[in-house]
């Protein structure tokens, strides 16, 4: 099985300062993959590339099969062809209902025209019911999303994610802000969604790694340090020198 | 779910209810048919009044809508009225120039038409030959084309170019300033072909329609305007309730997150610059056969940066809230400037409204966005939701 998104020797640099360095990573079509490391690792600068923010210095980018080389697309492009990313504070579009956020990030078309000619389907606004009853915001959908409590948009931010049917999502930082109950739900759908697409989580917190049983890839210094289980790479002694400090 | 275009757009049967009510009440007062109460100096205000509003919806959909402080459109506006006022001059020209050449011992050629067309019109600027750019001045329906194409084309470049560099906010409004002052400049010369300084003028006497007076046109462009009016609103209201009026909103709000689902910013901003490019000519090609007159001090930036004022002032983001700030500060602007406003005497200096109203106006501007950031549509707002709850 070919690699979904392949990263090969990768380098930035921002006035001086090497954010990603010789970095090479891979993942398969359906995988989780963990993405731990200090502030300052590159995890946020990793994500930017892949999702066109940031274009690298040197090194390659591929996603899909046949590959796709994706430094020579825009943001709305590598959207468009599956990749898709929740940001670490949640970005709704606080002015717009729960029900309008979700009906722009459901799969369709998105030049101006059809836009302009778009009407909710049937099949559209039973997506978008199924998603929010997914999401705990059934009952929400008329409320304007800048009402929504901060674990509310956090979840909202996620149901847009799904409604945008990527092959691989990039996840910053999900569990931030949630309560306990709210993070096993959200473990249980990255879980549950990370059979039939790749999803890459960025996290801190080593407890909802754990919970979330997968390969774990340790960023630092903008290159990979260590990788494979989260028992394996804490107890590699680089790891721990890393977290603990010098 | 009730979702029909009137339940999404409440405010659309109000308005056109209004408009309706005031366009029959200007008839019915009106020296051509009515009672004559209201002057026809009066009635082609109204008339003007309208395509300002006009323009001021294509204001708050790229501004208050979309987010792109656009301060070039009443370039667009002027343009529409050079395209249209190229006929207007050219086809009465022709009419007066083969009515006195009727009584000549020989049939004039159409070059000798075409030579004293160029004299007629050309003559302030020192040129006899009709210029390249009014090869089509003679048929209405290609200036009528021309009104839309012409601006169109312009914004579709100049927004092409802009958006696709990502220019955005202060630096956007700066370059579509300098448009406009280039475009105002390039006019003002005697050889840019449309008379410099001159400008366009009788452009209120329309070919084909000598024997109507001024008061029976004034009440056809007045309805015109209107009519244009209410189309604009309806077809403004049908943008931004939909699908495409969310991710407009989305761009105005967040640009990089909409990016980010796989919507491609640039085409949107350049599809609704063009758009409301295309408006305001629309609205520059109805108002200025009213207006009588078109210059290049029309065009000036100062123009541009009125509108946004109009529409900062009745509320953006809001397709009333446009309307709203368009029509009271225009009206009260000619009122304030025209004159008519008596002086304030305050014993030991006499506030002369000419001089003053700038100053109230900027004032007023600076209270609204301190004060009501959301004009006076948003106060409007705020008292129908009080009245509801």
């Amino acid at each position: 099985m070919s690699a979904l998104l392949e990263v090969l020797g990768v380098s930035v640099t921002f006035d001086g300062f090497r954010a990603i360095n010789d970095l090479s990573f891979s993942i398969q079509p359906a995988e989780l993959r963990a993405i731990i490391g200090p502030n300052g690792a590159g995890k946020t600068t990793f994500m930017d590339i892949v999702t066109g923010k940031t274009r690298p210095d040197s090194g390659r980018v591929q996603f899909g099969t046949p590959p796709v080389d994706l430094l020579r697309l825009r943001e709305s492009d590598i959207a468009r062809i599956g990749i898709g990313r929740k940001f670490q504070r949640p970005t709704v579009f606080e002015a717009q209902t729960v029900f309008d956020n979700l009906s722009m990030a459901l799969r369709n078309e998105r030049s101006p025209f059809s836009a302009l000619g778009y009407k909710a389907g049937k099949s559209d606004i039973e997506r978008i019911e199924e998603i929010a009853s997914e999401i705990g915001l059934a009952d929400h959908l008329k409320r304007l999303s800048g009402e929504l409590s901060h674990g509310q948009k956090q979840w909202l931010e996620i149901g847009m994610l799904l409604a945008q049917d990527p092959q691989l999502l990039l996840v910053d930082e999900p569990a931030a802000g949630m309560t306990l109950g709210e993070r096993e739900h959200t473990t249980d759908l990255l879980v549950r969604t990370a059979r039939t697409r790749a999803v890459i989580v960025v996290e801190h917190d080593m407890e909802f790694v754990r919970r979330l049983e997968c390969p774990v890839t340790v960023l630092h210094e903008g290159s990979v340090l260590a990788e494979g289980s989260l028992d394996h790479v804490t107890a590699n002694p680089e790891v721990i020198e890393v977290y603990l400090g010098r | 779910m009730k979702n029909t275009f009137l339940a999404r757009n409440p405010s659309v049967l109000v308005f056109i209810l209004l408009l309706a009510v005031i366009t029959l009440l200007a008839t019915v007062f009106s020296e051509a048919y009515g009672t004559g109460l209201l002057p026809t100096n009066y009635v082609k205000i109204l008339g003007k009044t309208l395509c300002l509003c006009l323009i001021a919806i294509a204001m708050d959909l790229v501004w208050g809508y979309c987010g792109i402080l656009s301060l070039g459109h009443f370039a667009f506006f002027g343009l529409g009225g050079y395209m249209i006022g190229m006929w207007l001059m050219y086809a009465r020209t022709e009419d007066i120039v083969i009515a006195s050449m009727t009584n000549a011992a020989l049939p004039p050629t159409p070059d000798e038409v075409r030579d004293a067309i160029g004299t007629q019109i050309f003559g302030v600027v020192g040129g006899s030959d009709v210029p390249l750019v009014w090869s089509f001045a003679h048929s209405l329906p290609i200036q009528l084309a021309l009104v839309v194409l012409v601006p169109g084309l312009l914004a579709l470049v100049f927004g092409w170019l802009a958006f696709r560099s990502r220019v955005t906010g202060v630096y956007l409004s700066i370059l579509t300033q300098a448009m406009t002052l280039a475009l105002s400049l390039y006019l003002f010369q005697n050889d840019s072909g449309l008379r410099g300084n001159n400008g366009l003028s009788g452009l209120q006497n329309i070919p084909g329609l000598t024997d109507a007076p001024q008061s029976v046109l004034s009440i056809w462009f007045m309805w015109g305007s209107a009519l244009a009016l209410g189309l604009g609103y309806v077809f403004a209201a049908w943008m931004v309730s939909g699908k495409f009026g969310n991710v407009v909103k989305a761009i105005r709000d967040d640009e990089a997150r909409i990016r980010f689902l796989g919507y491609s910013v640039e085409a949107y901003k350049l599809f609704i610059f063009t758009v409301t490019a295309v408006i305001a000519a629309i609205a520059g090609a109805i108002y200025y056969p009213q207006a009588g007159i078109v210059n290049p001090a029309e065009i000036a930036p100062i123009a541009s940066i009125y509108l946004a004022v109009w529409v900062a002032i009745g509320g953006r983001g809001r397709l009333y809230g446009a309307v709203i700030g368009a029509a009271l500060v225009s009206l009260l602007s000619s009122w304030f400037t025209g004159g008519q406003a008596p002086d304030l005497p305050l014993g030991f200096y006499t506030v002369q409204w000419v001089d003053w109203w700038q100053v109230l106006l900027g004032l007023s501007f600076v209270l609204v966005t301190l004060f009501a950031p959301r004009g006076i549509a948003g106060m409007f707002d705020r008292l129908v939701r009080k009245d509801a709850a």
